[in-house]
C-alpha cells in the first residue's frame, strides 16, 4: 500500500537527515570553521583562494615578471590598475623597448574581481592573503606594485 | 483555601505553624509563584543559550562564548539590553489587545509549567485531570498570538497569526490524542499517579508498540504547537519578517521570546512525564534519595529539548498545504488507529511490566 510506503519512506528520508545533521554535531569540535579573529592573529592563515589584495611578487635580485604590456589595465572594469611606462634603451640589445615605470594599483577601487590576474601574460601579478587592510587615510590605498629600483626578469619576455 | 499545593511538605508545615491559616496559605502561594517566575526567567533565557550553541554546533559554528564564562552570561545581558529598549508599536494598532497579547501568551505557559512533578514533592499544582487541564491551557496560547499578530495591525503579523491558528487548531488534535493513548495505560488523568503507575516500567516500555508510535506523533505535533522549525510558518523569518511579534520591540518582544522556550519545555516535560517516567531514576538507582528526581526528570526533558533542536536544524520548513496534508491525511488516522490497537494491548494485558 502505498500510503504506509508513504510513511515508512518519509520515516526514512527524515533520520537520514538526522543522521548527517548529527554526524556534523559530533564534529562540531574538531571542524569548527570560525575563527576567533583577533584572538589568533598570530597563527591566522587565510586559505589559498582569499582575494587580499593584488601584489607582484619579486625575487631576491628584486626583478618582477612585468613587462608593461598593459593587458591588466585594459582587463579592468574599475580602472584601478595604471600603467606608466616608458621606451628606453634595452642595456642587452641595445635596441629602444617598452618598459615599466610604474604599476600603479588602486586597492580602493578594486572590486576583487581578479580579470587583471587574467589577463596579465606573464603571471606578474598575484592575489595576496592579507585582510588587515584598513589604513586612516585612502590615500594609502594607492599603491605602486613594482618596487624602487626593480627590473624585468631576464627571459620573461621569450 | 484549601488547594492542594503540594511543595515540599516541610515548608508548609513550617509556614501554617508560625501565621494563622489565611495569611499562610495566601504567604504559600505568593512563595510559589516568585519560585515559578524564576525558574521561568532562568529555564527560559538558558534554553535560549542552550539553542544558540547547539545551533551553533550543527552548523560547525562556535556559538556565542564571549560573556561570562563558555558564554554563559549572554542570554541575561541580552535580556538586559531588550530590557532598556524602547517599546516601539504602530500607530493604528489596538492599543489593548496589542498590550494584552504577550501576558496571554506567558501566562498560559506559567500555569502549564505548575503542573509539572519536579520531583516527588515539588509541584504546585496536582490537580486530578492534570493532562486535560494541560491541553486546555496549552491552547490558550493560541489566543495570545492570534491577538497578538491582529492587534499589530501590521498584514506579515495578520498572516502569520492566522497560520499559527490553522497550526495550532490541527495538532492539537494530534497532541490530545496521542496522550489520550497514553492515559489508556495510565489509567490516570493526574499526573503524579502516572508517575506512579511507571514505577513498574516507563510507560513506552509497558506500551511497546502503541507508544513509541504515539511518542513518535507526540514529538511531532508538539514541535508544531511550538510553532518551531520545520513547522515555524507562524514566524517564517524569509518570508513574515518575525511573523506574529513583527510589531513588537523590547521586553514584550522579549516575552514571546521566551514563551516559546518555555513551551518546548513544557512539551518536552510532558513527553518526559508521560512517556519517560517522569523524575523516576532508570531501573530505580536512585530511588533512596528522592532530590535526584530533580536531575532526572530534568535530564530526560533536556534530552528531549535536544531531540527537538535537532528537529529544527535539521529540516526545511513545510508549505502551509503540506503542513495540513501531514496532520490530516497522517498523523490523525495513525493516531486514531493507535488509540485501538492501545486499547487492545491494555485489554488483552499485553503490557510490560517488571
Ligand atoms: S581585481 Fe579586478 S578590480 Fe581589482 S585591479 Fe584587478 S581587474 Fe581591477
Ligand atoms: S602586470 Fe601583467 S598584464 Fe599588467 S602590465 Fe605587467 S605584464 Fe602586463
Amino acid at each position: 500500500m502505498s500510503y504506509f510506503g508513504d510513511i515508512y519512506r518519509g520515516i526514512k528520508t527524515l533520520l537520514t537527515g538526522m543522521s548527517v545533521t548529527g554526524k556534523y554535531f559530533l564534529h562540531s569540535r574538531k571542524g569548527a570553521i570560525t575563527q576567533q579573529y583577533p584572538d589568533n592573529r598570530d597563527t591566522l592563515k587565510m586559505f589559498d583562494r582569499f582575494r587580499g589584495e593584488v601584489v607582484m611578487p619579486h625575487n631576491e635580485n628584486n626583478e618582477h615578471r612585468c613587462t608593461g604590456c598593459q593587458k591588466c589595465e585594459l582587463a579592468c572594469p574599475n580602472g584601478s590598475i595604471e600603467i606608466i611606462w616608458d621606451r628606453q634603451i634595452d642595456p642587452e640589445s641595445g635596441k629602444k623597448k617598452k618598459m615599466i615605470d610604474q604599476h600603479i594599483y588602486h586597492l580602493g577601487m578594486c572590486t576583487m574581481c581578479g580579470l587583471c590576474i587574467e589577463a596579465c601574460p606573464t603571471d606578474a601579478i598575484l592575489w595576496a592573503q592579507n585582510f588587515e587592510n584598513s589604513v586612516y587615510n585612502r590615500a594609502y590605498l594607492t599603491k605602486v606594485l613594482n618596487k624602487p629600483g626593480s627590473k624585468l626578469m631576464p627571459g620573461v619576455e621569450e | 483555601m484549601n488547594i492542594s499545593l503540594s511543595i515540599t511538605k516541610n515548608i508548609h508545615n513550617w509556614l501554617f505553624s508560625i501565621m494563622p491559616e489565611g495569611v499562610a496559605s495566601i504567604t504559600e502561594m505568593v512563595l510559589i509563584a516568585v519560585v515559578y517566575l524564576a525558574i521561568f526567567a532562568v529555564a527560559g533565557l538558558y534554553l535560549v543559550l542552550l539553542e544558540r550553541r547547539v545551533a551553533a554546533w550543527f552548523q560547525l559554528r562556535i556559538g556565542p562564548n564571549r560573556v561570562g564564562y563558555q558564554g554563559l552570561l549572554q542570554t541575561m545581558a541580552d535580556a538586559l539590553k531588550l530590557v532598556s529598549k524602547e517599546l516601539t508599536g504602530t500607530i493604528k494598532a489596538d492599543k489593548f489587545l496589542y498590550n494584552l497579547a504577550p501576558y496571554f501568551v506567558i501566562v498560559t505557559s506559567l500555569m502549564a509549567l505548575a503542573l509539572f512533578p519536579f520531583t516527588q514533592e515539588f509541584q504546585a499544582f496536582d490537580i486530578n485531570i492534570g493532562i486535560f487541564f494541560l491541553i486546555a491551557i496549552s491552547s490558550i496560547g493560541v489566543i495570545g498570538i492570534l491577538l497578538g499578530g491582529w492587534a499589530s495591525n501590521n498584514k506579515f503579523a495578520m498572516i502569520g497569526a492566522m497560520r499559527s491558528g490553522v497550526q495550532t487548531i490541527s495538532y492539537e488534535l494530534s497532541v490530545g490524542l496521542s496522550l489520550i493513548t497514553m492515559v489508556l495505560i495510565s489509567g490516570s488523568l493526574q499526573l503524579s499517579e502516572i508517575v506512579e503507575v511507571q514505577k513498574n516500567g516507563w510507560l513506552i516500555v509497558q506500551g511497546h508498540v502503541p507508544a513509541v508510535i504515539a511518542f513518535m506523533i507526540y514529538m511531532i505535533a508538539g514541535t508544531a504547537e511550538t510553532n518551531r522549525a520545520p513547522f515555524d510558518l507562524v514566524e517564517a523569518e524569509s518570508e513574515l519578517g518575525a511573523g506574529f511579534h513583527t510589531e513588537y520591540s523590547g521586553m514584550k518582544f522579549a516575552y514571546f521570546f521566551l514563551a516559546e522556550f518555555i513551551n518546548m519545555f513544557i512539551i518536552a516535560a510532558i513527553a518526559t512525564t508521560i512517556f519517560f517516567g517522569g523524575w523516576l531514576s532508570p531501573f530505580g538507582i536512585t530511588e533512596s534519595i528522592p532530590i535526584l528526581g530533580l536531575f532526572w526528570f530534568l535530564g530526560k526533558t533536556l534530552v528531549l529539548i535536544f531531540l527537538m533542536m535537532w528537529f529544527r536544524w535539521t529540516f526545511p520548513r513545510l508549505r502551509v498545504d503540506q503542513l495540513l496534508t501531514l496532520e490530516w491525511k497522517y498523523l490523525l488516522p495513525l493516531n486514531l488507529l493507535n488509540i485501538v490497537l492501545m486499547a487492545l494491548i491494555v485489554w488483552l494485558n499485553l503490557t510490560i511490566q517488571f
